[in-house]
């Protein structure tokens, strides 16, 4: 799907294969941080920036960050507080755009194309490119008009299509066997863990490409956050995820990519299971181990 | 949290190092009993190892126990692990020892006999194997560790010698068979401390460089 208005209806998830390089450390930061993998040469890429900085006002946020993302699997961003990787998620869609005075350079580009160009509709953007919070944020409505919401901003008035759509989503979110009994029921009614499916099988109706999560369980307890990531291991079957965690062991168990960031640069990326087992770089060992500072 | 967990992994560590110590010390006492025939100094052995069953199961539960309340990755998962199988090879020499004591009790019994002269030069470079290996372990030392792994292929061609040895020696002599069975015993056991010292240090490799080597030459030929 093309970026440049005019755009309607849901985007399809049309990809532009490519062979993936592996993905690439800001360079600046330490000259080694490349990723050296062999066995992802048949992922196709889906996200890259390249030589991407960002501010918020005079202060810069993000360092030189070129990071390629593959398609359809679970690339978890890292680091400590302050390092830049919410920054670097939220321009993934541009939901930075929202805040006054901040810019970027570089390029941040979704199947190739530029997302900040000048012609690029932002609306169709955030339809490609989805994201979840790390507090659930549900709408004071019904569980099924939450999920059926964007369909509705959308135009969609085919009663048996959203009908349709928003019990997939639901279903794909693990919540349908909980709520198909009581979809007029308040969203607020309930739990946390379930608002938070609630709000992914919101992100799902818009029929995204890509996902973007925020530390979507950090307000979750243990047996909640199993669903969550249960549910993220089925989703990357057919979505791009990209997530932030500070719940290391959660990285470790669902992601099959990690990037390191630190004071705004991208330290190292490479696959999960060597991140976590021999990482390359001793700052991110120390990290990871908790040694950090 | 980590402080917790650096507290506990220097705890967990000096704990190795006195199983270290004593199932060196252990090991060495049986081999000089056999060698020396010293028949108190071979009775003693077993208390021993009930000391080094003790230890062993208490840092398996230290190990269980920084695994569950951490959950630790990279070096210090790696540390954990490897001391795992570390005191499990550790324990096995010390059961080795054991056998060799016990072996060495009967020896004595049955009366004088001729041990190979290859015997104590296994002996002392399987016992070396086992002491190198221990050090790689304290000092991270990844090149003493692939130096005993390949010590190994000498204690293997000097046990197959001294088991000719022996065969020969028990068609000559059928009235001594019972003594170099014994003997034969021996020379299994210690060519087996040789190999929990090479698995030792394969586990030091895997704790410094994050890599397995443990069967790779075999693997890779029998996948060539």
């Amino acid at each position: 799907m093309n970026l440049i208005p005019p755009q309607a209806g849901f985007a399809q998830a049309t990809t532009m294969p490519q062979p993936l390089q592996p993905p690439v450390a800001g360079q600046t930061h330490s000259s080694t941080s490349t990723a050296t993998v062999s066995d992802h040469k048949q992922q196709k890429l889906k996200i890259e920036t390249r030589h991407m900085n960002f501010f918020y006002g005079s202060h810069q946020a993000l360092f030189d960050i070129n990071l390629k993302i593959p398609e359809r699997a679970v690339t978890a961003l890292i680091g400590p507080s302050g390092c830049g990787k919410s920054t670097y998620l939220r321009a993934l869609n541009r939901m930075n755009d929202i805040i006054e005075g901040t810019r970027h350079t570089g390029d941040v580009l979704l199947d190739s194309q530029d997302i900040y160009a000048p012609r690029i509709d932002v609306v169709a953007l955030r339809k490609r490119v989805g994201m979840v919070f790390q507090k659930s944020t549900p709408f004071p409505k019904s569980i099924f008009e939450n999920v059926a919401y964007g369909m509705r901003i959308a135009g969609i008035r085919n009663r048996s299509f959203v009908q349709e759509t928003v019990e997939r989503c639901l279903q794909q979110a693990a919540l349908w066997n909980e709520v198909k009994d009581r979809l007029k029921d308040s969203a607020m009614a309930l739990s946390g863990g379930q608002q938070q499916r609630l709000c992914i099988a919101r992100a799902l109706a818009t029929n995204p490409e890509v996902l973007l999560m925020d530390e979507p369980a950090s307000a979750l307890d243990p047996a909640s956050t199993a669903r969550i990531e249960d549910l993220i291991i089925e989703l990357k079957q057919n979505y791009t995820i990209v997530i932030v965690t500070h719940n290391m062991q959660q990285a470790a168990r669902i992601s099959e990519w990690t990037a390191f960031f630190c004071q705004g640069r991208l330290v190292e990326v490479g696959l999960t299971k060597q991140l976590f087992f021999k990482p390359r770089e001793k700052e991110t060992e120390d990290y990871i181990t908790g040694r950090f500072g | 949290m980590a402080i917790h967990l650096i507290r506990d992994l220097d705890a967990l560590h000096r704990n190795v190092l006195t199983m270290c110590a004593r199932v060196e010390e252990l090991i060495d006492s049986a081999v000089d009993a056999l060698h020396r025939r010293d028949y108190e100094k071979a009775e003693e052995i077993p208390a021993q190892d009930d000391e080094i069953d003790r230890m062993d199961v208490q840092i398996e539960e230290e190990c269980l126990k920084l695994l569950a309340l951490h959950q630790p990755v990279a070096v210090d998962l790696r540390r954990i692990t490897t001391v795992m199988k570390i005191s499990g090879e550790l324990e096995r020499v010390a059961d080795l020892g054991v056998n060799i004591s016990e072996r060495a009790l009967s020896i004595i019994r049955c009366g004088e006999v001729h041990v190979p002269d290859d015997f104590r030069e296994m002996s002392h470079l399987a016992l070396s194997m086992l002491h190198r290996s221990i050090d790689s372990y304290v000092d991270m030392d990844v090149k003493l560790a692939r130096d005993v792994c390949q010590t190994d292929d000498r204690v293997d061609n000097l046990n197959r010698e001294i088991i000719h040895d022996l065969i020969l020696r028990m068609q000559r002599q059928p009235q001594l068979i019972e003594l170099h069975m014994h003997l034969f015993s021996v020379c299994r056991q210690i060519e087996r401390v040789a190999d929990h010292a090479t698995n030792i240090a394969e586990d030091v490799v895997y704790l410094v460089e994050g890599e397995i080597i443990r069967h790779r030459n075999r693997l890779e030929t029998g996948s060539a």
